[in-house]
């Protein structure tokens, strides 16, 4: 219901917009991010690339608040969707995630039918009947690009699919949840080329309706699928800096910091 | 015990031999050894396989010849056992009825609880706590079972006199009771163990989905260790059948078939027990407490087998 407020209080020209402003992260004494100020854009591909350890995946996380699964976890200054806080004790983490769906590095469907894979959500969340599911799921993998080559093994383990594949089914089952925003920890990482270009053009077009968050190693995939980069790298005491962000293409052919060009060009990283 | 110990010895000679073998080179000096470790590791599982067969060929020899006397259809059905009446009746039915009963109250109260204490244990506690109370639980494995035997008679059988209002607290119900605290360690232990195992990406996936904890165990963690749980069962419940002091004491040892779980009874461990001091070297009453034992024996070997079974399917399930 709080995040209800949060959609409301938006218009729906900017509805899914995530901002940090000087935001910390600590995992017990450790600062893994220092004064992040940052705003990502409603229905554009947002890459955050940087080398190892520079605190990406923690930045992502800050959004559907999984590092509170670990213990020692602390944020400190801004997080906001559409001008609402989502760091506070009163947030009700069930309804944010449901508006903030998360696609892990490695695929992980679980040991279950590619079915009850993909209403996993909708069962956790609400009462359906069959007909309903059924039209949620194939709703999913349509939205997913997986519709055709799985709507005959629905009923198949969601493991005899291949990798590209049990990723876009991770994305379905994200998608039938009904997110606003969707966060991709490195997605294809995992991933031979071809079903990277699959997960890539999916990207593209789930941008025209969802707010997308990538983390990426991959410079080019940044380049290719993301309107807007920002860049992390650590500091000496290890705690991830925001360097510089702007919009992709500026990024990587006129960046304005040094040290973003020696990594989009591969000096360190 | 002997045996294993002379076949220790024969295989250290060997070892001494191989390692005294000089100016033959490090390699083969090093393949001796390694082949005289090998055998050594063979004998002592061959060893495990005698100790079984053995036992096996002792119960069918000592036992089988009681069914030349009592047909086994009469010896398992039948409901009246007078081993020294002349001439003597075999029926293990009684027996055979309240394992069963007492084998069902100690399963259903140890099946919720323990796997409830494992899921607390693997999925909520912290590990702090984890790595505090799980030792506590496992070390409930080590109580003799005549102490477990003298807590049912001292606590619980008053209790259960009073709670059911019966004539003893001597009953099915307090054995299944006390046998449910003596399956607990191994049930918890290794459905625990089974939970830990479900992959860490798994719960990932579903609390970003919006999973509650609760959901998530129930939905992700308890199916995902599920043949995990299963085998636990199985070896709890092996453990609730083949136990015989604690049930000697608190069964109250009655020899009617018993149609309620309060009723006193004798299951078939207890029912050796007590008979076998009685019984003459050979004679009919020994064999059907052998006979008895057979049974027993076949019955826990299934269990222990599907629980094997079911455990090497759970390893495979995560394996690809």
């Amino acid at each position: 219901m709080t995040v209800d407020g949060i959609s409301d209080t938006g218009t729906t020209q900017d509805r899914g917009t995530l901002r940090t402003e000087k935001t910390n992260l600590y995992y017990g004494t450790f600062q893994a991010l220092k004064d992040i100020t940052l705003e990502i854009p409603p229905r554009a591909v947002t890459a955050i690339i940087g080398p190892s350890g520079c605190g990406k995946s923690s930045f992502l996380r800050l959004f559907n608040r999984m590092n509170d699964l670990i213990t020692g976890a602390r944020v400190e200054g801004v997080v906001e969707i559409d001008g609402l806080s989502i760091c506070g004790p009163e947030i009700d983490v069930v309804e944010l995630r449901k508006k903030v769906g998360m696609v892990f590095q490695r695929p992980n469907p679980f040991p279950m039918s590619v079915f009850e894979n993909v209403v996993f959500g909708p069962r956790r969340h609400g009462r359906f009947s069959r007909a309903e599911l059924d039209d949620i799921a194939e709703r999913s993998l349509r939205q997913a690009a997986l519709w055709d080559e799985v709507k005959d093994k629905l009923g198949q383990s969601a493991f005899a699919l291949s990798g590209g594949q049990q990723q876009r089914l991770c994305i379905a089952r994200v998608l039938a949840v009904g997110p606003e925003i969707i966060l991709m920890d490195e997605p294809c990482s995992a991933l031979d080329p071809m079903a990277t270009l699959k997960i890539e053009d999916l990207m593209r077009s789930l941008a025209k309706d969802y707010t997308i968050v990538i983390v990426t190693h991959n410079m080019q995939q940044a380049a290719r699928v993301s309107d807007i980069t920002a860049f992390l790298m650590m500091e000496a005491d290890r705690s991830g800096i925001l360097v510089e962000h702007g919009v992709t293409s500026q990024i990587f052919t006129n960046p304005e910091d040094k040290r973003t060009e020696d990594y989009i060009t591969g000096r360190f990283g | 015990m002997s045996a294993g110990s002379d076949s220790c010895r024969a295989v250290m000679g060997t070892v001494t031999m191989a390692v005294s073998i000089p100016e033959r080179g490090m390699k083969r000096r090093f393949r001796l050894r390694e082949k005289s470790i090998e055998s050594f590791i063979f004998l002592n599982g061959m060893l495990a396989i005698v100790v079984l067969l053995g036992v096996l060929v002792l119960l069918l020899r000592e036992g089988l010849p009681v069914f030349w006397h009592t047909p086994p259809w009469e010896f398992l059905t039948g409901t009246r056992w007078y081993p020294v009446s002349d001439p003597p009746t075999f029926g293990i039915l009684p027996f055979f009825v309240s394992t069963l009963w007492i084998t069902l109250v100690a399963t259903a109260i140890a099946v919720p609880v323990g796997v409830g204490c494992a899921a607390y244990l693997a999925e909520v506690a912290s590990s702090k706590l984890r790595e505090t109370v799980k030792p506590i639980v496992e070390l409930l494995a080590g109580i003799p079972s005549v102490v477990m035997g003298f807590i049912g008679l001292m606590l619980l059988s008053p209790l259960v006199q009073s709670a059911f209002n019966l004539d003893t607290g001597l009953s099915g119900l307090t054995a299944g009771i006390m046998l449910s605290m003596m399956s607990l360690p191994i049930i918890v232990s290794v459905s625990e163990d089974a939970l830990r195992a479900v992959p860490e990406e798994f719960r990932q996936a579903s609390y970003a989905l919006g999973a509650t904890r609760w959901q998530t165990i129930r939905h992700v963690c308890l199916p995902g260790a599920l043949s995990g749980i299963t085998a636990a069962v199985m070896l709890g419940v092996g453990r609730a059948v083949g136990e015989t002091m604690t049930v000697l004491m608190v069964a109250g040892g009655a020899l009617a078939v018993p149609w309620a779980p309060t009723e006193p009874m004798m299951p078939m461990t207890a029912a050796i027990a007590s008979g076998i001091g009685n019984a003459v070297r050979g004679g009919f009453q020994y064999q059907a407490l052998f006979a008895i034992g057979l049974i027993l024996f076949v019955m826990t070997l299934a269990v222990n087998l599907i629980a094997d079974r079911v455990l090497e399917r759970q390893k495979r399930k995560f394996a690809g």
